[in-house]
């Protein structure tokens, strides 16, 4: 069963010709770390794409059993370190469910503040990583970058780190932002919606990238919901599925945004869903920062010292940039987690790739790939 | 909770089909099932959750193992036996009531646990959880892959660092260990071996060539010391 299971046929099954086997990866520029896909081309055309994983592998699970509940947050920064607020958030929700802790509502607004600016800057440079990789080389993904950079300033100054920022805590977060902090944010905020602009125009009708993303990487919507892809790669095939509006967390029911949905259900759609996200959010940070109400970040009653929950189970899920992140924790009563699990969305997100890419050729493989978005620290775990 | 359990019965008869409390706030309980055959098991009843129109749990969100290691339970039992007494000079049976403690082992077992949403109706989650007979050598399970193919790579994993064995899985390999690791990391009881940063590697080959080599060259060098040094002593023999 598990033997030769990589080896395709040296023939093709018509007996003509050769098949060629390549290992993309796992050094490959395209994969973004160390990620490997054993492709089997017929001339240019993909016959057979089988990921391959665990280089990153450090059993993060195994880790967070052996150590206290609070322990494991800033490990939760590792998972995806391009969004580390969304891991800490869904782990903090996750904790919260188990042992049914409150959040201040200035806590709430301030995770909803950062976890969109988390969202803007995720979209923007997966989006630029994208075209880097469709061969625009450098100038788009400086762009992405140059909105990044302003965000993650933002995050340093409140959290002290700009990418493994350990914000969260169980019942609010750490510390508090000042009022020079929510006016920096709103200078920042005011500036994104520019940013989109000039960041679509750019390439929105580029011929180039039109002619090799519209009708790449097609991802029907009954094999997306049935492979449990989430994020944007699901919206993109037309579902309309946001845990932001369907999952109620946090207080995201206070605010006006909308769920782009894509009809194509191609790479060119991810794209611009991503595009369409970014200013869906900024309508929320918008709200968000003009109603954010004073009062303690953290719930009062919390206990981070000597923390046991009582037994039990939960499981708590967010909608992280990638797509559903989340925690499914049992306690045993002691202070360690019995079980911690974390649903990654980058790997599950994965498991439709070889779909994706049947019958395309190789270098699309690279822009169905990327379209994906994935970070591997979060695959590998 | 109840409703769904009423409902699973009565589309597939014989699904013994069994309510988890779960005592934690979050009021997340669940259900278990028993593995069963694909018509009476796990299988049908998960494709009747995915197809019952009102259910319609069409997304099957985290598949994830837990292991339960098999527990030593100590209790204080009462024994009365029989022991022979000498009482005033005479030899007789008398009935004495003893406290004694007895160890009891309670049987370990693997379980699976999958949460489901719904995407068309947007509720969720339900939780199924399975377990296999025992962790040694009963650790198979229905894949539930051919029903929701989001499990594929999730139960792979499973496969890898709990060592449960799906059956029916389209291609079960491990997912994040290498291919020829023996072990199960994620079981409680998985002891990380000392030389835990050994990989093998095509470096393993070459070293073992090269020490092979040179202690072949120093062997050498000593056979021919010896030679010169029995030579030196000759001359000086001669010269004396």
């Amino acid at each position: 069963m598990r033997e030769g299971w990589n080896r395709p046929p040296v023939m093709k099954p018509d007996g003509e010709g050769e098949l060629l086997e390549v290992a993309m990866g796992p050094h490959h520029p395209s994969t973004h770390g160390v990620f490997r896909m054993d492709v089997a081309l017929d001339g240019e055309r993909v016959i057979r794409l089988k990921p391959v994983f665990g280089y990153l592998h450090r059993n993060h699970e195994k880790i967070a059993e052996g150590m206290s509940y609070l322990g494991s947050m800033p490990f939760t920064d590792r998972l995806d370190y391009l969004c580390p607020l969304t891991n800490n958030w869904a782990y903090a929700l996750a904790v919260e469910k188990l042992t049914g802790q409150e959040v201040p509502e200035r806590a709430e607004y301030l995770r909803v503040i950062l976890g969109e600016l988390t969202r803007v800057q995720n979209h923007a440079s997966s989006i630029g990583f994208l075209i880097q990789e469709m061969g625009a080389s450098g100038t788009p993904l400086m762009y992405a970058f140059k909105a990044r950079e302003k965000i993650l300033d933002l995050f340093e100054e409140l959290t002290g780190a700009r990418m493994m920022c350990n914000y969260m805590r169980f019942g609010g977060c750490r510390v508090d932002a000042s009022a020079a902090w929510l006016d920096a944010t709103r200078k920042v905020v005011a500036g994104l919606p520019g940013f989109v602009d000039e960041f679509e125009r750019l390439l929105r009708t580029n011929e180039i990238l039109m002619a090799r993303t519209q009708g790449v990487g097609i991802l029907r919507p009954e094999l997306a919901v049935n492979a449990g892809v989430t994020g944007p790669m699901l919206r993109a095939s037309g579902v309309n599925y946001d845990i932001r509006k369907v999952g109620g967390y946090g207080v995201y029911n206070r605010f006006k945004f909308r769920v782009p949905l894509g009809d194509h259900w191609d790479v060119y759609d991810r794209y611009m869903i991503r595009m369409l996200e970014m200013r869906e959010s900024i309508k929320i940070l918008e709200q968000a920062l003009k109603d954010i109400p004073g009062g303690p970040v953290m719930d009062a009653k919390a206990k981070l010292r000597g923390f046991r929950p009582k037994p039990g189970e939960a499981y708590g899920r967010i909608e992280s940039p990638k797509g559903e992140l989340g925690f499914y924790l049992i306690s045993d009563g002691g202070p360690n987690p019995y079980r911690y699990r974390v649903r990654p969305p980058s790997l599950i997100n994965l498991t439709i790739l070889e779909d994706m890419c049947l019958g395309q050729n190789v270098a699309d493989v690279v822009l169905i790939f990327g379209s994906v978005d994935i970070i591997l620290g979060e695959v590998d775990r | 909770m109840e409703e769904i359990k009423a409902a699973i019965e009565a589309a597939v008869p014989g699904a013994g089909v069994e309510i988890v409390v779960n005592p934690s706030v979050s009021g997340q309980h669940s259900l278990r099932l028993r593995p069963g055959d694909s018509v009476s098991g796990a299988v049908a009843v998960a494709k009747f959750l995915r197809d019952d129109p009102e259910l319609a749990l069409d997304f099957l969100s985290n598949v994830t193992g837990v292991d339960w290691p098999d527990k030593e339970i100590a209790e204080k039992v009462k024994v009365t036996r029989t022991v022979t007494k000498t009482v005033e000079g005479v030899e007789q049976a008398v009935e004495e009531t003893v406290e004694e403690t007895r160890k009891r082992v309670e049987p370990g077992c693997l379980e699976a646990v999958y949460h489901l949403f719904s995407v068309a109706k947007g509720h969720g989650p339900v939780v199924l959880r399975i377990k296999t007979e025992n962790r040694t050598d009963q650790v198979e399970l229905p894949s539930l892959t051919p029903v929701w193919r989001s499990a594929e790579f999730q139960e792979r994993e499973i496969f890898d660092l709990y060592g449960i064995v799906f059956t029916g899985h389209p291609d079960l390999r491990r997912l994040l260990m290498w291919e020829g690791f023996k072990d199960h990391p994620m079981r409680r009881d998985y002891v990380e071996p000392d030389d835990f940063e050994y990989e093998p590697t095509a470096h393993d080959e070459v070293l073992k060539r090269a020490m092979a080599h040179q202690a072949k060259q120093k062997a050498a060098e000593t056979v021919a010391g010896a030679a010169d040094a029995g030579a030196g002593a000759e001359g000086t023999g001669v010269g004396a």
